[in-house]
């Protein structure tokens, strides 16, 4: 059994450095999104942080959820889902400076290096979505949305929302404060039998650029 | 004569079924994989999928946010009547498509792909993908739909007919490998193979190879049938499971569509239809009733014809 963890939110440092690789964690609080839409509004648009948001929450979701405005005018979120989180890698210094951020949760991690030079440093740890399609038990996990911001000028993938959330996850943990990351730790096992994988198999008749990275080379 | 309202509504009910309700055989497929599963950390991701498939269905919201680029196959009967011509079954499927992006929700994923404009419905220039197909002596129109997200997990190359199996083997592990380190295809998936073509061609068959056949379906060429379940076990061989975590879960099932090629050439592509393999079929009758199901039978021995004419009922 992977050993289970329940965080209140905004998380506190104590509790980020007990984290553990591989744990799984579930969050009750404030989350916000925000991704490459949000990202560049506020550190290259000269936008400001909504007021209040580094009080109510220290967790960045890389989400866009599956949500639609209703005739009441509040918001129905049915699904909730993370995207891949690599892409964000050259935001992430400044963001977490400017808020404070101390959880980042997105698929798949970001690399290695990053937990090392960007995240440790500053307190901050990374934790995956499962499996990457759990859009239903994470929607479940949805109390209400807080607030919703710049959902005109993004739209709703790209918008930053407020959701207030309660046993939200399961997450697991990918980074600690001491920079290690579950991702590479998995993928070296991984890769130890991969070149196994090819033997016998004769080379491609005509090659790739990829598997040269001199764009000089001939590729027959 | 079938109303064009009929399409719409079909259209819309499928549109809904797919994004919420897993198909069974998927379900089934990841059950026994999981069965097979022997590491810790992919054995709980599948695990947590299971559980994420159940409360899909209890609250009846998306499986998942991503609800992809939702899209249609439509197969017509010879003999199958229909109000308001073609076009008009293209106008019900997009007044389906932006209803059930409002009231699901879907995530209007779809946006211009230089402004990033978007219309918040799914619907836009090229989209919803419209692909059709006809079938002899019958007078049914079958709509089925597919929501599959779209970033990782396909890829293309022209191989030469040197190249043979050993060259389907390397490219198709180069793909699984390269996409489904930290699980970025959402494996275990259900795998299409695309051999022969032109390239697009290529291309759309790996894709319905994908998403339009069941797990546990097999090529009626016995050989190619062979070359599916080999090409899985080597899969499932690579030692990645879920999200690239150690383990032996990478795919479900794995079909391969073929189409005559260029002589000189051996064109592949490979697509991965993820953890939420989202389909559904609505077949429409001539008296109007409506009947839904998960398997699009889209492959039926008309649409692999070789000849020039047809016989076969």
């Amino acid at each position: 059994m992977l050993e289970q963890v329940s965080l209140d939110l905004p998380a506190t440092h104590e509790a980020i450095a007990s984290l553990k690789l591989g744990s799984v964690v579930y969050l009750n609080g404030i989350v916000y999104t925000a991704r490459e839409g949000v990202y560049d509004r506020i550190l290259n648009g000269g936008s400001q942080l909504p007021e209040g948001l580094i009080a109510s929450s220290n967790v960045n979701f890389h989400c866009s959820p599956a949500a639609a405005l209703q005739d009441d005018g509040k918001y129905h979120i049915g699904g909730v889902t993370a995207t891949a989180s690599f892409r964000f890698s050259k935001y992430l210094a400044k963001w977490l400076d400017l808020t404070n951020t101390k959880i980042i949760i997105g698929k798949g991690g970001m690399p290695a290096a990053d937990y090392k030079s960007i995240l440790a440093p500053r307190g901050a740890v990374y934790l995956t979505t499962v499996g990457y399609g759990t859009g239903a038990l994470l929607g479940r996990g949805v109390q209400g949305v807080e607030a919703v911001h710049w959902l005109d000028e993004l739209g709703i993938a790209q918008a930053m929302w407020m959701f207030r959330v309660k046993d939200f996850g399961p997450f697991l943990v990918d980074s600690d404060l001491q920079g290690n990351s579950l991702f590479a730790q998995q993928g070296e096992l991984v890769n130890k039998n991969i070149e196994s994988l090819y033997n016998g198999l004769k080379a491609p008749a005509l090659h790739r650029y990829g598997e040269t990275r001199d764009r000089k080379d001939e590729l027959m | 004569m079938i109303s064009n309202d009929v399409i719409e509504l079909a259209s819309y009910e499928i549109m809904k079924q797919a994004a919420i309700d897993i198909p069974a055989d998927y379900l089934d497929g990841i059950k026994t994989v999981a069965e097979k599963e022997s590491e810790q950390l992919s054995g709980f991701v599948i695990k947590t999928m299971v559980k994420n498939y159940e409360a899909a269905t209890e609250d009846r919201r998306p499986m998942c946010a991503d609800t992809g680029l939702p899209r249609y196959y439509v197969k017509v009967g010879d003999k199958a009547q229909f109000q308001g011509g073609f076009t008009g079954i293209e106008r019900a499927m997009r007044s389906a498509t932006a209803r059930a992006t409002h009231d699901v929700p879907l995530r209007p994923n779809r946006v211009h792909p230089l402004w990033r404009t978007e219309h918040n419905n799914n619907v836009g220039i090229n989209s919803p993908e419209v692909e059709w197909s006809f079938e002899p002596h019958v007078d049914w129109i079958d709509i089925t739909t597919v929501h599959k997200g779209g970033l990782f997990g396909t890829d293309y190359r022209m191989l030469f007919p040197g190249d043979g199996i050993d060259g389907i083997k390397r490219f198709l592990l180069d793909t699984l490998i390269s996409f489904g380190k930290r699980g970025l295809c959402c494996q275990p998936a259900i795998v299409g193979i695309g051999l022969g073509g032109s390239k697009d061609t290529c291309m759309q068959l790996g894709k319905q190879a994908a998403c339009l056949r069941v797990v546990g379906d097999r090529n009626p060429d016995a050989k190619i049938a062979e070359l599916e379940l080999e090409l899985m076990d080597i899969g499932n061989s690579i030692g990645m499971g879920a999200m690239g975590f150690v383990g032996s879960s990478m795919v479900v099932d794995l079909h391969i569509e073929v189409g005559h090629t260029h002589t000189g050439g051996m064109p592949i592509s490979v697509h991965t239809f993820c953890l939420s393999s989202r389909r559904a079929t609505a077949r429409i009758n001539a008296d109007g009733s409506v009947e839904f199901r998960t398997d699009p039978k889209w492959f039926t021995p008309y649409h692999r014809r070789e000849t020039i004419s047809w016989e076969g009922k």
